[in-house]
């Protein structure tokens, strides 16, 4: 008996930054809305480094300056450095961003698959609860909300757990259809009669193949909170003191800063909010296509 | 359509408006602050009364409102005042109620929403399906294509834009406001003219702002339209190039675009109060913003359960659209 000598071909399993540049070339979308938000963060953190976050709060420059060597971006009617503004006012976005899509997943994620697992009386009303709310629109019952609390207490926690508190509604019904899907794979079935509990199955078996979609939820779920704070803060209801985005763009206009030739005061706020909106939703579409196979791009 | 169905796509409308209602009366009464006191603690401070005649004030205008009664009373006066669109007085202009300071503002917006929103959807839809249409010339491809970009850019920030460069910097049409300041609402054709140059700019910001969504949306249903069966078979028939895009294509592509509509509703309204309360017009987006800064509550709540419940009812009403659109559903 002669034995065949296999040969293996050199296959070499390219290093992994490579396959994920690889890939962002073929998703192109996912790839433009992260160089952008890598860009974002960038001059968030070396922001925070050049400039003093005191410098954000009124009455800590010159006032109605244009932009200048001395103040890049100018400064406002009350005194703000403008620069320093947008940096504390970006951080302070990214915060209710994180913080309420990561909270409003989590809630979607654990309702999800309460109502897909154990179905019956408990899924009928998740799912109403869903279907009513779906068609009340958020924005105005965060303005009740919102409106009800009192100014001083308003925080930038406090604008995120507004904007959370009805936005759960998206990602519970997603994750729902998902598990329902999920729940008659044969993987779950042979999980099932090999003796694996309910717990093991959830975590074991239908959380991980779920991932892609969590993670395409959040991104939704970030763009979703960072706009309804904005739209909150320009109706004057977002913590008036801080620098928020929305905050600035409100006190521009009641303050006619158009009228009055401050252009660079509401232009500033608006650029980085459309900067960030924009790269949002990029990557939420390139993830989208990460997220669903049938439509992901082969090379 | 059924009867049984109508019944039930009314029950799920009164649902909805119960517990928009229902959260509106509650979350208000959860919190600490008291929107008299407030109120008059401010009055009291500008002068008119003394200072010691606080409490008797409120106490008179909290049994006034009803505030003193039971709480499941006045959960029931609120729902039956809702029930005859009855919300009740404003604390800012007392003598007028919620619903007369709505009425005055209702109109300005209702125009204002009505444009955009048919200039935003049928513009947002035929970009978004052309930019999907591969056999459209290549120059209205490359026309429709960039309008995907306009997904971007909410309406509010369309707005500070164009206020930059058209009104700002081209001088070109004004930075807010009803009418210009010195001018006296009367029947002429200036001003007429005055009225409806103020009214371009945020009409615009809306149109634009609000029609990247359908220009995606319609792009994707497209691309999955044009590979289907009955449009190669309509080609195969020899069917010239436009018959096949507006009957067979586009058609097709609007149905799903209509339920869509009716779930951005919500969005499209909360859009247009907010582009108002930025350009300054005279609407129901002023006098919410008005109201937030007045503290005028019983204003906040009337707007926000009005709209909820418009929003409910056309929700609901689109519904019952589809069979004139779908044939298949019109047999069932």
């Amino acid at each position: 008996m002669t034995s065949i000598a296999l040969t293996l071909p050199d296959l070499r399993q390219p290093s992994n930054p490579a396959l994920v540049l690889r890939y962002f070339r073929r998703n192109k979308v996912l790839g433009v809305g992260v160089v952008v938000v890598t860009l974002l963060v960038a001059f968030t953190l070396i922001g925070f480094l050049v400039v003093d976050p005191q410098n954000a709060y009124p009455l800590s420059a010159p006032t109605k300056k244009p932009p200048s060597l001395q103040h890049l971006f100018g400064t406002d009617f009350f005194g703000r450095d403008l620069l320093t503004a947008m940096v504390v006012g970006m951080w302070q976005t990214a915060i209710i961003g994180l913080l309420a899509g990561g909270l409003g997943t989590l809630i979607g994620v654990i309702l999800g698959f309460i109502s897909a697992y154990f179905g019956g009386w408990i899924d009928a009303v998740i799912k109403g609860a869903c279907q009513i709310l779906t068609p009340i629109p958020v924005l105005l019952i965060q303005v009740v909300v919102a409106g009800s609390l009192d100014k001083r207490d308003v925080t930038i926690l406090t604008m995120a757990y507004i904007v959370v508190m009805l936005a759960w509604m998206g990602p519970t019904l997603v994750i729902r259809s998902q598990v329902l899907t999920m729940k008659e794979r044969q993987f779950v079935s042979v999980a099932k009669l090999s003796g694996v509990g309910d717990l093991g199955i959830i975590f074991g078996e239908i959380l991980p193949n779920l991932l892609p979609f969590i993670a395409a939820a959040f991104v939704g779920q970030v763009f979703a909170a960072v706009f309804a704070s904005f739209y909150l803060a320009v109706l004057g209801l977002g913590p008036l003191r801080e620098p928020l985005l929305g905050n600035i763009i409100w006190a521009a206009q009641s303050q006619g800063a158009f009228f009055n030739g401050w252009w660079w005061w509401p232009m500033e706020p608006a650029v980085a909010m459309i900067l960030i909106l924009a790269s949002l939703a990029l990557v939420n579409m390139g993830l989208d296509e990460l997220a669903n196979p049938r439509v992901r791009r082969t090379e | 359509m059924s009867i049984k169905l109508i019944v039930k796509r009314l029950a799920f409308l009164i649902m909805v408006v119960w517990a928009a209602s229902t959260i509106t009366f509650f979350i208000p009464r959860l919190s600490e602050r008291n929107a008299l006191r407030e109120r008059f603690a401010e009055l009291s401070r500008t002068g008119g009364f003394a200072p010691a005649d606080l409490e008797k004030i409120i106490a008179s205008y909290s049994a006034q409102f009803g505030l003193n009664k039971p709480l499941y009373q006045q959960y029931f006066d609120y729902m039956w005042g809702i029930l005859h669109l009855d919300f009740g007085y404003s604390l800012g202009k007392y003598p007028l109620t919620v619903m007369q300071l709505i009425e005055q503002a209702l109109p300005w917006t209702i125009v204002l929403l009505l444009v955009t929103t048919v200039f935003s959807f049928i513009i947002g839809n035929l970009m978004g399906a052309i930019a999907a249409w591969q056999r459209a010339p290549r120059w209205m491809r490359a026309v429709a294509t960039p309008f995907v970009l306009l997904q971007g850019v909410p309406p509010v920030l369309m707005g500070v834009l164009l206020l930059f460069f058209v009104g700002f910097r081209l001088k070109m049409l004004p930075l807010g406001g009803a009418y210009s300041p010195g001018l006296i609402p009367n029947w002429s054709w200036s001003f007429a003219l005055d009225l409806l140059a103020h009214q371009v700019l945020p009409a615009t910001a809306l149109i634009l702002g609000s029609a990247g969504g359908w220009v995606l949306s319609m792009r994707g249903m497209g691309v999955t339209i044009q590979g289907e069966d009955y449009v190669n078979f309509a080609e195969h028939k020899g069917l010239g190039g436009v018959r096949i895009f507006r009957d067979y294509y586009l058609r097709n592509a609007l149905l799903p675009q209509v339920t869509g509509f009716a779930l951005a509703l919500g969005t499209v309204v909360t859009s247009a109060i907010v582009v108002e309360g930025i350009f300054g017009l005279p609407g129901i987006g002023s006098l919410l913003s008005q109201a937030i800064r007045a503290n005028d509550f019983p204003v906040i709540y009337g707007i926000v359960l009005l709209i909820t419940i418009a929003v409910a009812t056309l929700m609901v009403g689109l519904e019952f659209l589809y069979p004139l659109l779908d044939p298949r559903i019109r047999e069932e």
